[in-house]
């Protein structure tokens, strides 16, 4: 557990020392969604009838837009090959970090998320659906997207190939996360889409941290 | 007392058999030197002592038991050093090297006497970007010295460094078999070790005949 949480603050301590990762992605996801009120028109029930869908788009966009660089600076200096050969289970070391992943871009996308709604004219009753089907639903993009970005290890153009790969998977957390924001809109119940989302956040966390991790032995050979 | 073995290893890289039938014994206080021209195989061998690739046929053992069947278990009886030197640019060179001895359990004792060993103590506090690239392979070697395991696989670690460097890394190898460790080095260079085996890679590469190529 000590070594889990070395883990997590090496990457924290790396992403906060190097750089505007995060602050790129959140710029990423605030222009893209202003991006829309302009291209639909200032209309207030058009808005309100796509606030939920185009956050939740854009927040799988930005979220996606920093999976490339999750193990390819450790992969390029040699660390990634250390951190396989540690005591430490290589799925342990996956689930780091991502987790240090989803705490630099994942939640500073939830924090930012209500202001863009306010922008959408989002109604009212959307706001704390839209908060916990991202709390839910962000880690599990991370998760998703940490096998992708380690199967491309190692190719030329992997931004874009990362993309290809996991813009299909998020699919389900997109749908169901936008269903939960317009059930609740609807004065409708909102659990059974949560409890899908919950259930896609657990899967996520069983499944993937050992197909990661066998994607970056693969690519370590 | 530790044994590490390997009987009858083959590598294949990318369809072109590389080395076979290679077979290495090493105890505790041993030293294995890996000579041979370019593309012999030194590297891959290293990589594939140290688990990260896996033969394509042979085996590794450790004590007698497959060293492969728990590869986290191999892990930790090891140290590799490779090409890269896995310096981070934004940390200095002491946080560099507390991580990875902290996640070995080594403690800052540990860390405090690595950097005399290999003379970096003025380093301390400098950022990996700042460091030349012999500082680097000094703080990747820094790293092995300060978290004990018993063997050490290291690929060209002479490079890049100064003569007064590559004195202070046999010593410390030297003290490293002297308390029961193994070392497997690749190398260049002229190293001194005191009766150390010297393995000739190349010796185990397939005769270059047509026929034997078409049938790998």
């Amino acid at each position: 557990m000590n070594l889990f949480m070395s883990l997590i603050k090496r990457d924290l301590n790396l992403a906060f020392r190097q750089g505007f990762d995060s602050l790129m992605v959140v710029a990423f996801f605030v222009i893209a969604v202003v991006l829309f009120p302009l291209g639909v028109g200032p209309e207030p029930n058009t808005l309100a009838r796509i606030a939920s869908g185009t956050i939740w788009v854009a927040a799988l966009l930005s979220s996606m837009l920093s999976l490339e660089r999750l193990f390819q600076t450790d992969y390029d200096d040699g660390s990634l090959e250390l951190l396989a050969l540690s005591p430490v289970a290589l799925e342990i070391t996956v689930l780091a970090k991502v987790m240090a992943h989803w705490l630099t871009t994942g939640l500073p996308l939830i924090i930012t998320a209500p202001l863009l709604a306010v922008l959408m004219q989002l109604p009212n009753e959307g706001y704390m659906t839209l908060i916990l089907a991202l709390v839910l639903g962000t880690p599990a993009l991370s998760l998703i997207g940490a096998v992708g970005a380690a199967l491309v290890l190692g190719s030329r153009r992997g931004g874009v190939l990362v993309s290809l790969l996991i813009l299909p998977l998020y699919i389900p957390i997109l749908i169901f996360g936008v269903s939960a924001v317009d059930a609740a809109i609807g004065d409708l119940s909102t659990r059974p889409h949560l409890f899908i989302l919950a259930g896609l956040l657990v899967g996520a966390l069983a499944l993937t941290p050992w197909a990661s991790a066998a994607a970056l032995r693969q690519a370590l050979e | 007392m530790n044994r590490f073995h390997g009987k009858g290893l083959i590598c294949v890289r990318s369809e072109h058999m590389v080395f076979r039938g290679l077979n290495f014994d090493l105890s505790a206080g041993d030293a294995l030197i890996l000579v041979g021209p370019n593309g012999s195989g030194k590297s891959s061998l290293l990589r594939m002592m140290a688990g990260l690739l896996k033969p394509f046929d042979g085996e590794l053992l450790w004590n007698g038991e497959n060293a492969l069947d728990d590869f986290d278990q191999h892990g930790a009886n090891l140290h590799y050093v490779g090409h890269h030197d896995a310096v981070k640019p934004v940390l200095s060179a002491f946080e560099n090297i507390k991580f990875w001895a902290n996640l070995r359990g080594a403690g800052d004792a540990g860390i405090a006497d690595a950097l005399t060993v290999l003379d970096i103590k003025h380093l301390y506090d400098t950022p990996g970007q700042f460091l030349s690239a012999g500082q680097k392979r000094r703080v990747n070697l820094a790293r092995v010295i300060a978290a004990p395991a018993p063997l050490w696989l290291l690929d060209e670690p002479t490079t890049a460094l100064d003569k007064d460097t590559i004195k202070r890394l046999e010593l410390a190898i030297q003290k490293h078999r002297d308390n029961g460790g193994m070392v497997v080095l690749s190398t260049h260079a002229e190293i001194e070790m005191a009766g150390g085996e010297i393995l000739d890679v190349s010796q185990f590469a397939p005769k270059h005949n047509v026929d034997e190529q078409l049938m790998v």
